[in-house]
């Protein structure tokens, strides 16, 4: 199976370096706004969770594309963009449930997570490793024994 | 340019003039940013005399070369002014989201001079920037600040504000930006209330270039390598914060107690980062860039203190809690809340309540000034007075004033536990000598975060000294003045030094401005920072005189623990270390020091 980026948001403390390493790559400047990934930091609640793309088995933006523009780049299985084919009609940005697909006012185009490669720079700048480069398989486990101390919690409490 | 956007924004309250200046690449250089370039901008443009109150104080925002990249932990700027608790240079670091906006939105720093008629705020939006009416915004606290501009300008603003204390010239006011991060001593937030200046937002899109790309990226992972692998800012800073501390300073029997007059504190594991984690914290946080997340989003679920917030930080769960004698963690948090909401520094603030304590337990500060018992150890006290100081209310108003005039007013000066009218952080000097001299020495009064030795007498970093042992600090302090003065210019956060030393630093800095620093050039850049600050304190009338610390540390023996019967050794520390910094008997910089630093 493919490797993703795989997010734990447990983990994540709002540094934002993914954001400002994923612009370093791709623009070679700093600027979180030029980041393919953000980080949503409801910082009054406490709830901090790196929304990225999730190269879905069935793309939306890829479905929407009028212009052929997106693809799946065989050797990484990301969904990437080519930029000599998009007209820059912006659908893509439409059809992406999470966000993913964005308009970069620094460089003038739709942009996207290309998973660098298969080097995927936020990854290695992330301190805790909230962000992780790994098959999804298993991505649930840690969310499934969290559940299980709850139960386990509340049992506690009512036996 | 490269790491520094190049551009200053130069405000005149007075006026409503704005100008867009360049930023000189030379005196980049010379002065790197932040606490640098701001303090030489002062020293250039106020005369150092002035009163801190008045309009022609200048209050100086800015952000190093570093700011707002993924060097490790770079988020900082710093706040620079005359102090109006010490009368000396003030320049207070703080962290958050709010530095790298002010890059993002192109510029390095903005320049505050006069003061407005009116409540204004200033917002800058991309290059553009506006003075706006700050009349409904005038005795909110930092949260609702914060919300209320952004509800006016963009939900994804950064703001750095005052709160009711900042507007009524608490003279430990501070500079809260991203409601929990605070440019926190000296009472820079009262310089800010006095120019009428609520706040400041900023929102950017623009990127910050670096000179040598693939370099800097190689040094910042290289860091980033060794920050993983240091137990401090990889293991005890982000399981517990800094107030891992507590419990590791009181085995020392350094933790100050009741206004220093012990340095072990019965209660301190109940107060101590680990006794946090297990109650109130929700998760850690770090600044931008951050890797080490010291960061403590908190709650206290329920009781008389509930509420929601950050922190408390080691020096807070200190001045709150052992030097008043309070052992309850909820009141602790509570009343650190409140510093925050309401804009003040805690450390001044529980410090001048434990110095009020004593004056009232000893008889001198009579009850018919204060409706409260201000006996130690009452948290309910304490919660009371840290909501009275935000606004100057009843005994809040005395208190308002610090520990250094407070006990002053009441006859005894000497019960204030401060240098430079400004009272000391969390280490007791007679259990720890080095940070004793810092203390007695730094430019901006009583302060750990100028020369933080504790590092090397505590905790090993780089080498371990003996910590009761006088001998070699004078050279210690001098070399973790300087190191710390380019930290701060740079835009880093302190703690990267737990993990990273001046070599680290400077394969960073190096190839992110294109300027060749060495190790050398970089070091000699703090050392004449730290020289220029010294400089302009002189110029506003402080002398050797000032180089000193309570004489309670001096003549008063640590009565039990670890440092039983020790005092500061400061006499013999402070000469060697005139001579080590080279300056005359008199602790006046010398001419043939300001040739070599470059200040003649
Ligand atoms: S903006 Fe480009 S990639 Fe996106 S849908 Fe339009 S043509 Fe396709
Ligand atoms: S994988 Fe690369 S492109 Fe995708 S978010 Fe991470 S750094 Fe950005
Ligand atoms: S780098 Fe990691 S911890 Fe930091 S914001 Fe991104 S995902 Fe969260």
């Amino acid at each position: 199976m493919a490797k993703l980026l795989v997010v734990d948001q447990d983990k994540c403390t709002a540094c934002r370096r993914c954001e400002l390493s994923c612009s370093f790559k791709h623009t070679g400047e700093f600027n979180p706004a030029a980041a393919r990934l953000s980080v949503a930091a409801f910082l009054d609640d406490d709830y901090y969770l790196p929304v990225v793309c999730q190269h879905c088995d069935e793309p939306a933006c890829q479905a929407v594309c009028p212009a052929g523009a997106i693809s799946r780049d065989e050797k990484t299985n990301a969904v990437v963009i080519n930029e000599d084919r998009c007209i820059g009609c912006r659908m893509c940005i439409m059809a992406c449930p999470f966000g993913a697909v964005d308009y970069s006012v620094a460089e003038q185009k739709v942009v996207k997570c290309d998973l660098c490669q298969g080097e995927p720079e936020c990854v290695l700048n992330c301190p805790w490793g909230a962000l992780e480069y790994k098959e999804p398989a298993g991505q649930a486990l840690g969310k499934r024994l969290q559940m299980a101390r709850r139960v386990q919690a509340a049992l506690r409490e009512v036996v | 340019m490269y790491g520094w956007v190049g551009q200053l924004l130069r405000v005149n309250l007075s006026s409503g003039e704005c100008r867009v200046e360049k930023l000189d690449p030379a005196l980049a250089r010379d002065y790197v940013g932040a606490r640098g370039l701001a303090s030489k901008i002062l020293y250039d443009e106020v005369d150092p005399q002035v009163d801190p109150l008045a309009p022609e104080n200048k209050l100086i925002f800015m952000t190093g070369p570093l700011t707002g990249t993924m060097a490790i932990s770079a988020s900082r700027y710093n706040v620079v002014t005359r102090s109006p608790l010490t009368g000396a240079i003030a320049a207070s670091s703080s962290g958050g989201y709010f530095g790298g906006e002010l890059k993002y939105a192109g510029f390095d720093g903005i320049i505050f001079e006069g003061k407005a008629t009116e409540p204004v705020y200033l917002w800058i939006e991309d290059g553009a920037y506006e003075l706006r009416p700050a009349g409904e915004l005038w005795g909110k606290n930092t949260h609702e600040t914060e919300e209320a501009i952004k509800a006016a300008t963009c939900p994804n603003a950064r703001v750095a504000c005052i709160g009711p204390a900042g507007e009524k010239l608490v003279r430990f006011a501070c500079v809260i930006n991203d409601k929990h991060r605070a440019a926190g001593r000296s009472g820079v937030g009262a310089v800010m209330g006095s120019k009428n200046l609520k706040a400041v937002a900023v929102r950017g899109h623009g990127g910050i270039k670096v000179a040598d790309g693939p370099a800097f990226r190689e040094a910042v992972l290289a860091a980033l390598a060794k920050i993983k692998a240091n137990d401090v800012t990889h293991g005890g800073l982000p399981a517990y914060g800094t107030g891992v501390l507590v419990n590791v300073i009181n085995a020392h029997g350094g933790l100050p107690t009741r206004n220093f007059q012990t340095g072990i504190f019965a209660g301190a594991s109940k107060i101590s980062g680990e006794a946090l984690a297990e109650n109130y914290l929700v998760r850690k946080k770090g600044c931008l860039a951050c890797p080490i997340a010291c960061g403590r989003a908190t709650l206290v679920p329920r009781g008389p203190y509930a509420g929601h917030g950050e922190g408390p930080e080691y020096e807070a769960l200190w001045s709150l809690g052992a030097d008043c004698g309070v052992d309850d963690l909820a009141a602790v948090t509570k009343a650190n809340y409140l510093a925050n909401e309401l804009g003040y520094d805690p450390i001044s603030f529980g410090a001048t309540l434990a110095c009020a304590m004593e004056l009232y337990e000893k008889g001198y500060l009579p009850a018919k000034d204060t409706e409260l018992p201000l006996e130690f150890g009452n948290a309910a006290v304490l919660v009371e007075t840290a909501r009275k100081v935000g606004y100057r209310e009843g005994i809040g108003d005395l208190l308002a004033e610090g520990s250094y005039r407070l006990a002053e007013r009441y006859g005894h000066p000497e019960l204030s536990m401060s240098s430079k009218k400004q009272e000391y952080p969390a280490y007791d000097p007679r259990a720890f000598q080095g940070i004793g001299l810092n203390y007695a020495t730094a430019n901006r009064g009583g302060c750990h975060v100028r020369g933080y030795t504790i590092a090397s007498e505590v905790l090993g970093i780089p080498v371990q000294t003996d910590p009761h042992s006088p001998e070699g600090k004078a050279a210690l302090d001098k070399a973790f003045q300087d190191l710390t003065a380019l930290v701060d210019a740079s835009g880093m956060c302190l703690f990267t030094t737990f993990a990273l030393g001046a070599p680290d630093i400077v394969s960073m800095l190096a190839p992110a401005t294109g300027v060749p620093y060495t190790e050398e050039t970089a070091l000699l850049a703090g050392e004449r920072i730290y020289n220029l600050e010294r400089l302009f304190n002189f110029s506003a009338g402080l002398t050797k005189e000032d180089d000193t610390l309570a004489p309670r540390l001096l003549a008063e023996p640590m009565p039990e623990g670890p440092a039983r019967g020790k005092t500061s050794a400061l006499a013999q520390m402070l000469a060697e270390y005139y001579q080590v910094r080279g300056w005359d008997e008199e602790g006046r910089v010398t001419a043939a020091t300001m040739e070599r630093l470059g200040l003649a």
